[in-house]
């Protein structure tokens, strides 16, 4: 298994992460270290094996669609990097 | 008489009695962050003011005798709880400045019971790691030798307790970081069966395997500790109604008719002779309690690893993703575009770690790839869970090492990712399996660091697992023991 600077890269794009050309290098190396130890997974057999998805077999929760106290919007905004009392502000998108 | 050296339940007793307040206490302890924090550095934040209002308001409740189980006890706190009002960084430059606007809701429990919050302390950027050195804000020292690694990515919560920072402390074991500082610090650390206690407010690394436990001074502060933070939380979706026993009353002396497993796998190749040495020990000392020991297999723990190492990075990739820039943390204000606000606030907030984990997941779950990892992954999640089942059809709880070598060196292995995974070995499969496990202090290393014995049950079975404990505590005597380098 090798995975190429290129993968890294797109993987980094896809995580929204930018990376230095050396990160992206020293993080190939690494990866392609870390999957080939995971590649011994496939020495098992798991045809059919179901997947773990919870640690415990809990059912859906569900509660009733009440509306109980929640944050005011003050306090929701209070650790907005840029707000204007109302809302977030971002970068233009359009 | 140095009351920082106290447990809860001496504490609380003389508490109780009016022969100590809790402000005097509260002050005991700081003093005592003030003589050796310079070396320990455990606590990212330490809040001296509103630990002593939170000391005068136990007063009052102690005076009236109306104080909960933990009044006027002063605990830190993983920075990874969220903590209304006081700053909860994760070990992270993204949440440098971040101030919760609510309390986790084991904040909320230990807050009622009375507790003092000295502060929160050092962990591995978003608890991701087992050395502690990946906190942004430098990492936190082995109290029994400074040169030393406290363990993580509990390693604040570890290091405070056993350098008597503070009674006790709160961390999280996503796979084995409460387990693995405890050992490593020689202090007792009890990572609770997954749903046991409410995530709400929990920073989530891996939201399958992160669960919230005490790590204290003794067995009887860890049983009291549970009391308090057990319990089911309509806030959590995935914490399960079940009675909370008293976690107290299960430590009986003597463990006849109970059966310890010794899983032949965990012994393995590399276990480090001083550890095996003392966890030897430990489970002599178990069979001289009453306990009957008996050989049994895990076959599936070789690949705990590999498993952990798809699994966790790829819940984390997606929890990451919230941290944009927009709503809380830090962000790149020089950034003309959404798209470079996003990249540029993520790439300067986190540190290697995160950036590698988040990548692994990322790819790990992009398209093509999910069958290959994730999917065989969690496949191969169920055959680990379904060894334990079977194991304990037949014994109440396992014994074994925490980790396969005793605390090494700072900066010995930070350019070697892979080597630093493969030390969680020992502790890992339990956070797949959901299950309960606890590390006691067994044993030192010639060169006198703390060596830690676990003990492992079925879900729900923390009383088993406290019940051992406790009587391994009574019969090694050595729970007491403190560092004498700080």
């Amino acid at each position: 298994m090798k995975i190429t600077p290129q993968e890294i890269s797109h993987v980094a794009n896809l995580a929204r992460l930018h990376l230095s050309q050396e990160e992206v290098e020293a993080m190939a190396r690494q990866l392609d270290d870390i999957l080939t130890y995971v590649a011994k997974l496939n020495e098992l057999d798991t045809e059919a094996v179901t997947p773990t998805t919870h640690a415990i077999s809990i059912v859906n929760a569900f509660r009733e669609d009440e509306v109980k106290p929640s944050l005011s919007r003050e306090k929701a905004l209070a650790n907005g990097p840029m707000q204007n009392g109302e809302s977030f502000v971002v970068p233009r998108v359009i | 008489m140095s009351l920082y050296k106290l447990t809860i339940h001496e504490l609380r007793g003389l508490l109780g009695k009016r022969q100590v307040s809790a402000v005097e206490l509260t002050r005991d302890v700081l003093a005592r962050i003030e003589k050796v924090e310079d070396k320990v550095k455990a606590y990212i934040t330490l809040d001296p003011e509103g630990a002593l209002r939170q000391a005068e308001a136990a007063d009052k409740e102690l005076q009236e005798g109306t104080g909960g189980a933990l009044c006027g006890i002063p605990l830190s706190i993983k920075d990874v709880l969220c903590t209304d009002g006081m700053r909860t960084t994760c070990g992270s430059r993204i949440l440098e400045s971040f101030v919760p606007p609510y309390d986790a809701t084991v904040i909320e429990k230990v807050k009622q019971a009375g507790a003092v919050l000295l502060g929160k302390v050092a962990m591995d950027e978003f608890a991701m790691g087992s050395t502690s050195e990946n906190c942004a804000f430098g990492p936190p020292r082995n109290p029994w030798n400074a040169d030393y690694i406290c363990g993580g990515s509990s390693g604040g919560s570890a290091a405070s307790v056993a350098a008597d920072e503070c009674i006790a402390s709160l961390g999280t074991d996503t796979g084995g970081s409460i387990r693995q500082p405890a050992s490593h610090c020689g202090v007792v650390g009890l990572k609770p069966t997954y749903g046991r206690v409410s995530r709400y407010g929990l920073v989530a690394f891996a939201s399958s395997l992160d669960q919230i436990g005490p790590l204290t001074k003794d067995v009887t502060d860890c049983a009291l500790m549970m009391n308090v933070i057990s319990g089911y939380d309509a806030k959590d979706s995935t914490s399960v109604e079940q009675e909370v026993p008293d976690f107290r009353e299960a430590l009986a002396e003597g463990l006849q008719g109970m059966k310890v497993g010794i899983p032949r796998e965990y012994f393995i190749k590399g276990l480090d002779p001083e550890v095996e040495k003392a966890v030897q020990h430990g489970i002599n000392s178990l069979r001289e309690a009453g306990a009957e020991t008996v050989e049994v297999s895990l076959p599936h723990t070789d690949y705990c690893v590999a498993v952990y190492y798809i699994v966790a990075p790829a819940e984390a990739s997606s929890n990451l993703a919230r941290y944009d820039g927009v709503r809380y943390g830090f962000r790149d204000k020089s950034s003309a575009t959404l798209i470079d606000m996003y990249k540029n606030s993520r790439s300067l907030g986190f540190g290697d770690e995160v950036k590698r984990r988040i990548i692994i997941g990322t790819y790990a779950l992009s398209s093509g790839y999910y069958d290959a990892y994730y999917k065989k992954a969690s496949q191969v999640r169920t055959l680990i869970t379904e060894d334990f089942k079977k194991v304990f059809e037949t014994c109440d709880v396992l014994a074994s090492p925490v980790t396969p070598t005793p605390a090494w060196k700072l900066a010995e292995k930070i350019d070697d990712p892979l080597s630093v995974y493969l030390s969680d070995i020992l502790t890992i499969s339990a956070n797949l399996a959901g299950i309960p496990g606890i590390s006691v202090p067994c044993g030192f290393s010639g060169a006198g660091l703390p060596i830690g014995l676990q003990l492992q049950s079925a879900h729900f079975q923390e009383e088993k697992l406290l019940r051992a404990a406790y009587n391994l505590e009574q019969r090694l005597n050595i729970f007491h023991l403190r560092s004498e380098n700080l």
